[in-house]
């Protein structure tokens, strides 16, 4: 028995071998390097290997070869976008995630335990976050790039593990953050299972696990349907969980509301790119053939998650549940991209999830600003007034908040405009209808909160608006301007996702 | 078109204190435009029925999206109409952004921006740029009214925000399959020329005029679409109010003669009987409404809801005199109501209410504030003389030739307009002078430079309308004859 040498082409694979290596010397930071210094070393080292890895992006985006490590990835055009975006909307929100005082100083600690107490006043800060960041963004640029089922799985628990935790790191509400974490862990646990017993019936359809020996077998109809149609709704749930569509998004509010305010901005932005990523990978290449199973199905998903995610929205008092409803929403309006099914739906998907994750970073950086003594302050009723007591936080989040409304001049409205036009255009009219009708009753939420911060006087309850620091005002700023420029001239950007958006099958 | 936003960098820059700056430089900033564009109104060529003063640049281009700018005769009227009102409401609004909530500086800046995108809509030939500007305009308005009014000012300004978005939204969906039919007919655009040449079967055309047509219908405002129109008025500065009713209600009526007629001519034709009904109940309940209204801003946004009736009603009657007719009405309702408006304001002001019972006897304590009220009141009832009535007339006689009953009954709403004109008139400037007024003090020079040219327009107009008519009559015609309508046979003995 002879063994052959696997190929790797390490080229292609650079982007996320030097986020895994970096990482892992995080890992290292954390244990050996003196605690007045981590905090500094663990946020260049983190960001060094994101831009290096951007770099390596941007470097392979025209590569020849396209399948790397003996098949199981494919560095293709959209998988370059994917990553990229990926890693942009990491760079931004790793400034954010930079500020310390909202972790909790040792997490492995019981809520209210002595250990706590002693290692708060002791003044340690573990700094875990940023390894567990790198891990989670490889895990993510991983998803979107996998094709093999196996590698799939792999990566979605890569870029799921660091979440779970990441989310139960709050320095304040201890409890709910922990709530949240074992929630979104059990429910993910969940999911995952979901998706790996999809991923059996798929083996068992096409006795394959690679996506193109999937879709010849779809292509070549010589498959057992039922477990084709069995594998593809199990798979479905397990993807569908992580973006949050209904009826598999009750992770979400607690999730979004539990976790550190930084940590929701890169969870909310970070692993919407990647699980489409990878849903629109499956359902544009390996079912695509399938299209008359899924679509009737998707089509309805994304009806009830835009409606839904708008009309529950209306109710919610805390300013990070209703963002966290708006995503549900915003997961909606992604699918009519996925049931589009051609090339405008793909362009316009990668489109609209690149403003919209740097939108919600953005969102997410203004938020970490309105604090009282105690913490943040997410409740929408001590919002009030915010207009006159901090005008740079107050229309910075109007202006997220028109984005996201998909307002005229914003990059949402590019974004959402040229997603419907492409849903349109594939025929889901129906689609198209109630999309645009959730993005009015959307509007009437988003433009409350632009009311509440600017025609209301505050009340007198010590909320302040925490003077930004450089980083944070950085991620603010450096969204807003793209979420203005997308929305004012678009042109290159789009010109280049189109030039650049093609799945190899 | 850019002027009013160099204008309003120029204000940005202002320091926060020197508030008299601000309302200077809006002031010559808001001449210039209108100056800029009488120039451009001169140099129109009125034999010439389609764009002139093209521009056009790619925007976006994978979208087929560009910036398309150009006039005909009808965008030029109602773009003059809009540069010679700004100035006028900055001059009569001198103090008016003292109250606000934010400062005078930004109260400049956001009506600066508004005529920039004033200018703007009227001129769009590209359908998602004319789109862009018509949502975008509803942020600095909402503004206005939320940040500036009285009362009950934010849920007014919510209020008329979220009625122009699903009006909006519904026009949008209907620009999504016109985007995705030009493609499957020769290649993605936006440019409204080639959309009106596109096939589509009678049902897509229903459907999609519906969605402008719901659009144009909310902000025009249409009965029933009306309810956002009297709060948003009443609860706005009076210059506010003067944009909002005057030019930016506008866009709904100019919208449904360029986008509604023009892109669904068949649709238009199939609607047409249910638009004239709606039209109708709209004169005359705007004008019932307004009869019982006891405060006086309220009283004039019914009068509107009445007279947009009038408006709808001549362009949808489908002859040429009812369409010159309905674009001479929209010229001469921004004025006339200006004026109401601002007298109105500087009424409530000096008074310190709203109530129009509060008010008696006004002519003998203050008489130029007491006759520039009744002139306006009387151009807005189209008493003969006035412009108004070159309007209504022209509407009328329009309408008659093909749909008799509906003049009919649309010619008791001028019988209503008296009655909601006299009683306030009678009752606020007539009799004795009621306890409270007798120390008001009569117009300044300021405010009697800003009423004297609103006026002058509305007498000159009155007298003399043929020159607008000139520039309006062959635009007019050709809507008509794109339509493929020909004017009926003239009944006894003609007009």
């Amino acid at each position: 028995m002879t063994f052959t040498a696997p190929v790797l082409s390490y080229t292609l694979l650079s982007p996320m071998l030097i986020l895994l290596g970096g990482a892992l010397l995080g890992v290292l930071v954390e244990a050996f390097v003196s605690k007045s210094k981590r905090s500094s070393v663990q946020l260049t080292l983190a960001l060094s290997a994101l831009s290096l890895s951007l770099f390596q992006v941007w470097q392979i985006r025209g590569e020849e070869s396209l399948t790397a490590a003996m098949g199981s990835v494919i560095i293709d055009g959209a998988a370059v976008l994917f990553q990229g975006i990926i890693l942009i909307i990491s760079i931004i929100s790793i400034l954010l995630i930079a500020d310390t005082g909202h972790y909790t100083a040792l997490p492995a600690a019981l809520p209210g335990s002595e250990e706590e107490r002693n290692a708060i006043q002791s003044g340690e800060q573990v700094t875990e976050v940023y390894p567990l960041t790198l891990f989670a963004v490889a895990g993510m640029m991983m998803f979107t790039v996998a094709s093999d089922l196996i590698t799939l799985f792999v990566a979605l628990e890569m870029l799921s593990l660091p979440l779970y935790l990441m989310a139960g790191l709050s320095r304040r509400r201890r409890l709910a953050s922990q709530e949240s974490a074992l929630k979104y862990f059990l429910l993910g646990s969940f999911s995952s299972a979901f998706f790996l017993f999809g991923a059996a019936y798929l083996y068992g359809f096409s006795g394959s696990l690679t996506f193109s020996g999937i879709q010849q077998s779809v292509v070549g109809g010589t498959g057992n349907d039922v477990l084709l149609l069995i594998g593809m709704a199990f798979l479905s749930i397990g993807l569908l969980f992580k973006v949050g569509a209904v009826p598999f998004h009750a992770w979400a509010p607690d999730v979004y509301q539990g976790a550190p305010t930084p940590v929701t901005a890169f969870m909310a932005a970070a692993t919407k790119v990647a699980a489409f990523g990878a849903m629109l990978r499956i359902y544009y290449t390996v079912f695509a053939n399938a299209e008359w199973s899924w679509n009737p199905v998707l089509s309805a998903i994304a009806i009830i998650t835009m409606l839904l995610g708008s009309l529950v929205a209306i109710s919610q008092r805390d300013v990070k549940r209703m963002l966290a409803y708006s995503s549900i929403a915003h997961a909606g309006f992604f699918l009519t991209g996925v049931i589009a099914l051609n090339k405008s739906g793909l362009d316009a998907t990668i489109f609209f999830l690149l403003v919209y994750g740097v939108a919600t970073v953005g969102a997410f950086g203004v938020i970490t600003l309105v604090r009282d003594s105690s913490g943040e302050v997410s409740d929408l009723n001590r919002w009030r007034g915010l207009g006159k007591r901090s005008p740079f936080a107050a229309t910075t989040f109007s202006f997220f908040l028109l984005a996201f409304a998909g307002f005229p001049l914003t990059s949402g409205f590019i974004g959402k405009f040229s997603i419907f036009s492409a849903a349109y255009e594939s025929g889901a009219t129906i689609v198209v209808l109630v999309a645009v009708l959730s993005s009015a009753i959307a509007a009437f939420f988003y433009i409350r909160v632009i009311v509440l911060m600017f025609f209301t006087d505050a009340t007198e309850d010590g909320t302040s608006v925490e003077i930004p620091s450089i980083l944070t005002r950085i991620t603010i700023v450096v969204s807003f301007a793209i979420t203005v420029i997308l929305g004012v001239y678009p042109t290159p950007v789009l010109d280049f996702i189109s030039n650049l958006a093609v799945f190899i099958r | 078109m850019f002027l009013p936003l160099v204008g309003a960098a120029v204000i940005a820059v202002l320091p926060k204190t020197s508030e008299k700056a601000a309302k200077q430089a809006a002031l010559v900033t808001t001449l210039a435009v209108t100056i800029a564009t009488i120039v451009m109104a001169i140099g129109f060529d009125r034999d010439n029925v389609g764009l002139q003063f093209v521009e056009k640049y790619q925007w976006i281009p994978s979208f087929g999206i560009s910036y398309a700018l150009g006039v005909d005769a009808i965008a030029l009227v109602l773009i003059l109409m809009s540069t010679l009102l700004a100035p006028v409401v900055v001059l009569a609004g001198w103090n008016e952004a003292h109250g606000g909530r934010w400062s005078v500086k930004s109260f400049y800046i956001l009506i600066l921006i508004l005529e920039t995108m004033m200018i703007g809509v009227f001129a769009a030939t590209d359908v998602f740029l004319f789109y862009v500007i018509f949502e975008a305009m509803l942020i600095p308005v909402y503004f206005l009214i939320g940040g500036y009014g009285t009362g009950e000012r934010a849920a007014a300004a919510v209020k008329f925000l979220i009625y122009s978005l699903v009006g909006g939204l519904l026009m949008l969906a209907s620009i999504i399959a016109l985007y995705v039919m030009s493609g499957d007919q020769g290649g993605h655009t936006f440019d409204l020329k080639a959309l009106s040449n596109l096939e589509m079967s009678s049902t897509t055309q229903n459907l999609l005029f519906l969605g402008f047509f719901i659009a144009f219908a909310i902000k025009a405002p249409v009965w029933p679409f009306h309810t956002w129109l009297p709060d948003a008025a009443a609860s706005a500065t009076p210059g506010t109010s003067v944009l909002l009713l005057g030019v930016l209600d506008k866009v709904g009526t100019f919208g449904m003669i360029r986008y509604c007629l023009t892109l669904f001519p068949e649709a238009s034709k199939t609607f047409t009987p249910v638009i004239m009904i709606l039209a109708v109940i709209s004169i005359v309940y705007g004008a019932f409404l307004a009869i019982g209204q006891k405060d006086i801003k309220r009283l004039i946004a019914f009068t509107s809801i009445s007279h947009f009736g009038f408006i709808t009603l001549g362009i949808f009657a489908m002859t040429s005199q009812g369409q010159s007719g309905a674009i001479l009405y929209m010229f001469n309702h921004g004025f006339s109501t200006a004026a109401l408006f601002l007298v109105a304001g500087w009424m409530i002001s000096r008074r310190g209410s709203s109530t129009i019972s509060d008010f008696g006897g006004l002519q003998r304590v203050t008489p130029v504030l007491a006759w520039s009220f009744f002139i306006a009141g009387m151009s807005s009832l189209a008493l003969p003389g006035l412009s108004s009535f070159v309007s209504e007339f022209l509407v009328l006689v329009g309408t008659f030739t093909r749909y008799p009953v509906h003049a009919i009954i649309a010619t008791f709403g001028i019988v209503l307009a008296a009655l909601y004109i006299l009683i306030p008139v009678q009752k606020a400037l007539h009799g004795p002078t009621t306890p409270g007024n007798e120390a008001l003090t009569d117009l300044n020079l300021r405010e009697k430079l800003a009423i004297a040219p609103l006026i002058a327009i509305i007498v000159a107009l009155g007298f003399y309308p043929s020159p607008l008519l000139k520039v309006i009559n062959p635009a007019a015609e050709n809507v008509i004859t794109q339509l493929g309508f020909t004017d009926p046979a003239p009944t006894n003995g003609g007009k």
